[in-house]
């Protein structure tokens, strides 16, 4: 069976020790997670995991089976890319003085659609939120003169399709 | 005795009364019903055995010689009653002793609650003595854990640990409690845990599932049954007897599964998997619907899965969603309690006999029985085999007793030869294979059901991996009857030396003690037997002892289990010799 990305949506109590155990069914498989995001959700005191992985869908579902059996978990779905909406943040740290010594990188910011979220006399911030082969580009372009520091957020995604969440929560408490 | 009804009374009235978290701890399993618990004293986990001698005549502690011993002897009590067991010990090593019995625990879903003492709160995470990060440890192997930090919390997280622990697919539960939460004070108010609203127990039964199953089973003229160790748990072995007896259906058991429908009903095919027996391993590629009950498709049930039952179609009955689809594709999943959805399929099952396909089942038994059974129960030559001594057993017992076995070749024979009577009367570590298991386990069980007859069956290397519980016998005075079925060999690794590393023996020989001097070390009446003539005699005696009873029957060095289906290869190509 092919593989594929997979962003897999779990929602759960807000409990310590619950990303371990989620990490934990991975790593027994030997699946490597290649970004994990941990949030609050739309539901009060109810956590979402958003976690991308690159298997095949058999492995999928059987992962999906073992996360949904951990008591704390109250629901997990996996999505391919083309059912959801997902996009990351990255920041880069960039020596001010570039803006004016390279021309260039004014038009690479401007055309990135990014945002330069601060400015010292050492040093600017810019910021860029998009998929992941926008930022791998931006990066391209600016690593040519030199970044001080890069950071890429984990994928956040929200799915096409509806969740019902609080419809589970509301039917296990009756 | 007094106070412990005052204030039972006082908290069913809903009033509340302050006491230590360590007091709250021994409460908790009182109002859980718990009168039994195996553990093992330490550092962090004193303030609660200080309780323990306060309410000794309530709740009976069992002092086991090694933490494991304690955690084997809690499944074995468990899967005897179908009662949640209960393990205690204190941090860093006294935790760790416990992992390998909660792994069994896990993967043979049996209910356990184990408390672990934990240093101080305030020293969490500074590697203070005895710290050991035991939620991590546990995590990959317990339905549940969690470490308690304040008194306050002990009623209500007690309280999830018994129902995640029992309910659905039982597991073990590890609740991990700070020194200082057992000093601290906690208002004492107990309320039974129902519901965790982000827990699914039981899926719920769909009717839609129960007709398709019915349909193909009534359109089906090979049907054949898997049965596992779900029948016992989901107490469904009387629901099951019907099913079977109106279908007609040859069904045949996992290891775990044995004892649930007993061994002389007509329709007990015996048990599948790699030293099952020749007919059901046969058969599963020869059926049109394969019909699995609450088992798992353990790969040492199907052996190669690409050819494992692919001509049949395939119903999973199960109460763990996970479980569908995992190993083995179905066409019908029919989830929920083994229990009701077999209540809800009966009424809609013809009646039926497959006369000509139970034939198969029998001609094939006759082959084996010809070419493996018949010899190993009466051998021309040679010294005793493990057979013989499992036959004597059953004669002895008439199939009442409760049979604990270890793991390896003895653990294997007395699977396939062993009958059984009763439900819950063959327990041993399945799923994980321990070692060291049987001993300890035997102790459980012969507290959980001291109005059984308990005999554990060893072989001589899993003896020595617990072998200080002959101690707990000895303490606790408990009347089991124990048989090591010596051949100085660890004799399931030395037979796949001898089958597939060309007789190469690397460690697998044992230097054994005087296993007889030690058990008369520790009190227990003892004998050793080598000679064929003395078997049944010694047999009998040791059941007639009313006391706990040391058997050592010397076997034949270098016997093989068979039938065997080799790794990897598939469950029609198992081999007789």
């Amino acid at each position: 069976m092919k593989n594929e990305k997979y962003t897999i949506s779990i929602y759960t109590e807000n409990n310590l020790g619950l990303l371990n155990r989620i990490a934990t069914i991975f790593l027994k498989r030997h699946i490597n997670i290649e970004s994990l995001t941990v949030s609050s959700s739309e539901i009060e005191n109810v956590s979402r995991f958003i976690i991308v992985v690159d298997i095949s869908e058999e492995q999928v579902k059987k992962v999906i089976g073992q996360i949904e059996k951990q008591v704390e978990v109250i629901k997990a779905y996996y999505h391919t890319n083309d059912e959801c909406i997902f996009l990351q943040s990255a920041l880069f740290k960039i020596k001010s003085s570039l803006l004016f010594e390279e021309r260039q990188i004014q038009n690479i910011i401007k055309n990135s659609n990014s945002q330069i979220v601060t400015v010292s006399p050492e040093f600017f911030v810019l910021a860029k939120s998009g998929r992941r082969e926008e930022i791998d580009k931006l990066y391209e372009e600016l690593s040519f003169y030199g970044i001080m520091q890069f950071v890429r957020s984990g994928r956040i995604s929200v799915t096409k399709d509806e969740m019902k969440i609080s419809e589970i929560l509301r039917k296990q408490l009756n | 005795m007094e106070t412990i009804t005052k204030t039972k009374q006082e908290v069913s009235k809903g009033t509340t009364v302050k006491i230590s978290g360590a007091e709250a701890m021994v409460r908790c399993l009182l109002e859980e019903g718990v009168d039994l618990i195996y553990g093992y004293p330490g550092g962090a986990i004193m303030p609660v055995y200080d309780e323990f001698y306060k309410y000794k005549d309530a709740l009976h502690h069992v002092l086991t010689r090694h933490e494991q011993g304690a955690v084997h002897a809690a499944q074995g009590y468990a899967r005897v009653s179908g009662k949640v067991g209960v393990a205690i010990a204190t941090s860093g090593p006294g935790a760790t002793n416990l992992i390998t019995g909660i792994a069994d625990a896990q993967i043979d879903s049996t209910p356990l609650v184990c408390v672990t003492g934990q240093v101080g709160s305030h020293l969490l995470g500074s590697d203070a003595f005895q710290e050991t990060d035991i939620i991590s440890i546990s995590t990959p192997v317990t339905k549940w854990n969690y470490q308690i930090t304040k008194a306050s919390e002990i009623p209500e997280t007690m309280a999830k640990a018994f129902y995640i622990a029992k309910s659905g697919r039982p597991g073990p539960v590890l609740i991990d409690i700070t020194k200082d939460a057992q000093f601290g004070e906690v208002d004492f108010a107990y309320k039974k845990c129902e519901k965790v609203r982000s827990y699914t127990p039981v899926p719920e039964m769909d009717k839609a599932e129960i007709a398709a199953a019915a349909s193909l089973i009534n359109k089906a003229s090979k049907p054949f049954i898997v049965w596992g160790q779900g029948l016992t748990i989901g107490n469904a072995e009387e629901e099951f007897k019907a099913f079977i007896e109106k279908s007609g259906i040859p069904s045949a058991s996992t290891l775990l599964g044995l004892s649930a429908l007993s061994s002389d009903h007509e329709l007990h095919m015996g048990m599948v998997g790699m030293h099952g027996n020749y007919a059901p391993n046969k058969l599963t590629n020869e059926c049109d619907l394969l019909i699995a009950v609450g088992m798992r498709f353990d790969d040492r049930v199907t052996g190669k899965l690409e050819a494992y039952a692919k001509q049949a179609k395939i119903i999973h009955f199960e109460i763990d969603p996970a479980e569908v689809d995992k190993n083995v594709k179905t066409d019908v999943a029919v989830l929920g309690n083994v229990k009701d959805t077999l209540s809800a399929i009966l009424p809609l099952i013809d009646k039926k006999e497959h006369t000509a396909w139970l034939k198969e089942f029998r001609d094939l038994y006759d082959i084996e029985f010809k070419e493996v059974i018949d010899e190993q129960f009466h051998p021309k030559s040679g010294g005793l085999t493990m057979a013989e001594t499992i036959e004597s057993i059953n004669k002895v017992t008439k199939g009442e007793a409760v049979i604990v076995s270890d793991v390896g070749q003895h653990q294997m024979i007395a699977s396939r030869y062993c009958k059984f009577n009763k439900t819950r009367s063959k327990i041993t570590s399945g799923g994980l294979g321990t070692m060291g298991f049987a001993l300890p386990a035997a102790i459980g069980a012969k507290m959980g059901a001291p109005e059984r007859e308990v005999v554990a069956v060893i072989g001589d290397g899993g003896f020595q991996m617990n072998i200080q519980e002959l101690g707990t016998v000895l303490q606790t005075k408990a009347p089991v009857k124990i048989v090591v079925l010596n051949n100085q060999f660890l004799g399931m690794v030395r037979q796949w030396q001898e089958l597939f590393f060309d007789g190469r023996y690397a460690s697998t020989e044992m230097t054994n003690p005087d296993f007889v001097m030690i058990a008369q070390g520790y009190g227990i009446k003892s004998r050793k037997i080598s000679e064929r003539k003395d078997l049944n005699a010694a047999i009998e005696e040791m059941i007639a002892c009313k006391d706990s009873y040391f058997l050592e029957v010397a076997v034949e060095m270098e016997e093989n289990v068979f039938p065997m289906i080799p790794t990897g290869s598939s469950v029609s190509d198992i081999r007789l010799k």
